[in-house]
């Protein structure tokens, strides 16, 4: 306890955890629509050509986390203009990935003597966020939860039950661009904590643990954010405390979230919550 | 006094690609009559809906509902899609689908709002579901989705309701539930019924008007006008048999070598159509 105290001393902890409180908001909240929409294969392919963009940013001598943002905005855009349909939108993200980690394999050879700061974005950085970094990442965080809340019915009806919200009005094929372009900030804010390799721990696992926990949406967002900021801060309070790098803690932290939402709290709380059908006995339920 | 019909079709053609799905359709749909869409897959009539609520522009002629153009999300309008299901995850319920039809299409972030819940379990109350409405929707069988899409439409309190095939999996009984409420709902309301079907025998009871697509070409009158051996055959081309057998109309094509001239039965034998619910 007293290490942990002395620990928070430490500028860099205060920015680390600071850092980690915003990023772990973003994650949550995204996470619960990136599952909810099957977008894992697209968040991947953000956060590596986040890298791409990194790695362009430094050997301009910009700021990474900049150029995170600047390389999964780029893709989210053509993601998005190029493929709308889920069915060809696998097919789109994969070549748009290939092409662009290509790109980032090219800058970090461009950048011999770079490869802390290329492990640093594969594998996170947290610990070492600047306090500049700090601002920058609040803002970021910030401007995508705006945007988010101000998208968040029509995003939440394009996602459900996209036909109805086209016939309702609903700009089902803009909303899309725009959610890839949160995500796009999202990952460029979640890859300073586990890095782009270990994206999906963020961005999915807190979504997917959530949505066994609760059939109301607003609560699995909230079960979401839930998770994340007990993966992220927990994940670096133990790689303090331990030296092993963060991404590990928090891989394991939401992993461990994950099981127990789906084995050992889930199960019984679903019990519970379709216990009132008993009495439409006659409607079988989809056993799928 | 000119009463304005629910929907007005003047001589309106449709266009998929370079394909004509139908042309000079000329139709007035009066206010309060349940009229069924008919016809094989393929021949436009989700289109006709599309057509309707404003997503597709006819290639030719003009349409009018409810005394104006067609525009996207037209307040007028209930709409239930054809059926596609939901993620047995997903955390979503009965209820929040309902919701989605009041206000789901304005931005930012729902408030509590009283009102809006009371309108959500009244509307759910309609279709009786409320006995599910907080489970979550994707472990719900499709009958009791049917009735949740069914509420979400008719929530907003529309003139106007579209119905894309909302008999296709379910059993016989399911399909006269499905029926009697959105029948129920005309006869309270007065509002108008667009239901598109591939089997006219569920709504036969209730329905006041066919309008039968095939190969662009279309006939409408009441089912008894329409659905008659001479009229169906000058509709598809060849001979064709519309047999009425214990309450049920069959239309019947003859054999030819590459199968039959009709490329589904319109209505398969009860005992076919009987089938239970998917699992």
């Amino acid at each position: 306890m007293d290490q942990l105290v002395t620990l928070l001393g430490y500028e860099f902890v205060q920015n680390a955890v600071a850092a980690g409180f915003v990023i772990a908001i973003v994650s949550g909240v995204v996470s619960g629509f990136v599952v909810a929409r099957s977008m894992s294969f697209a968040v991947h392919a953000l956060a590596e050509l986040g890298f791409t963009g990194s790695a362009g940013f430094l050997l301009l001598h910009l700021s990474p986390v900049l150029g995170l943002l600047f390389g999964s905005a780029i893709t989210a855009v053509f993601i998005g203009t190029l493929g709308v349909r889920a069915r060809g939108r696998d097919v789109v993200v994969g070549v748009v990935m290939a092409f662009g980690l290509g790109l980032g394999v090219l800058f970090i050879t461009l950048y011999k003597g770079y490869a802390n700061q290329a492990f640093a974005i594969l594998f996170g950085t947290i610990t070492g966020v600047s306090r500049g970094d700090v601002v920058l990442l609040l803002a970021i965080g910030a401007v995508t939860l705006i945007a988010l809340a101000a998208i968040y019915r029509p995003l939440v009806f394009a996602t459900v039950d996209p036909e109805v919200a086209e016939a309702r009005g609903v700009p089902v094929g803009a909303l899309a661009v725009a959610f890839l372009l949160i995500m796009a900030a999202a990952v460029a804010e979640a890859i300073q904590v586990v890095g782009v390799l270990l994206i999906l721990t963020l961005l999915i696992t807190p979504g997917a643990a959530a949505e066994r926990l609760t059939p109301r949406p607003g609560l699995a967002i909230a079960y979401s954010v839930g998770i994340a900021l007990l993966c992220t801060l927990g994940g670096i309070l133990l790689s303090l405390i331990t030296n092993a790098p963060v991404s590990v803690f928090v891989t394991s932290l939401s992993f461990a979230c994950y099981l127990l939402a789906r084995f050992a709290v889930g199960p019984r709380r679903r019990e519970l919550r379709v216990a009132p059908r008993a009495v439409h006995a006659h409607e079988a339920p989809r056993t799928s | 006094m000119q009463v304005t019909p629910a929907v007005r079709f003047e001589r309106v053609t449709l266009n998929y690609g370079a394909r004509t799905i139908w042309s000079d359709l000329s139709l007035d749909l009066a206010a309060g009559t349940f009229v069924a869409i008919l016809g094989p897959n393929g021949s436009g009539k989700t289109s006709l809906l599309r057509a309707i609520l404003g997503l597709v522009e006819p290639s030719a002629g003009r349409i009018e509902v409810l005394g104006r153009p067609p525009h996207r999300g037209d307040p007028g309008i209930g709409y239930v899609p054809q059926h596609s299901s939901f993620d047995p995850e997903l955390p979503f319920r009965g209820r929040d689908l309902v919701r989605l039809g009041i206000d789901g299409h304005r931005w930012g972030v729902a408030r509590p709002d009283r009102a809006a819940n009371a309108r959500v379990d009244r509307a759910l109350a309609d279709v009786e579901a409320r006995a599910y409405a907080d489970a979550p929707i994707g472990r719900l069988s499709g009958g009791e989705q049917q009735r949740l899409r069914i509420a979400q439409a008719l929530v907003g309190e529309p003139r106007i309701l579209l119905c894309d095939e909302p008999l296709a999996n379910l059993d016989l009984r399911y399909q006269q539930a499905i029926t009697d409420l959105i029948a129920g709902w005309r006869d309270r309301t007065g509002g108008t019924v667009l239901f598109v079907t591939h089997d006219v025998n569920p709504v036969l009871r209730v329905v006041d008007q066919v309008l039968f697509v095939v190969n662009g070409r279309w006939a409408a009158g009441t089912p008894d006008e329409v659905l008659r051996s001479d009229r169906m055959s000058e509709l598809y081309g060849s001979h064709v048999d519309v047999v009425r057998v214990h309450g049920r109309i069959l239309v019947v094509g003859e054999s030819t070598e590459s199968g039959f001239n009709i490329e589904e039965p319109h209505h398969a034998p009860a005992a076919v159509v009987d089938h239970p619910e998917e699992p």
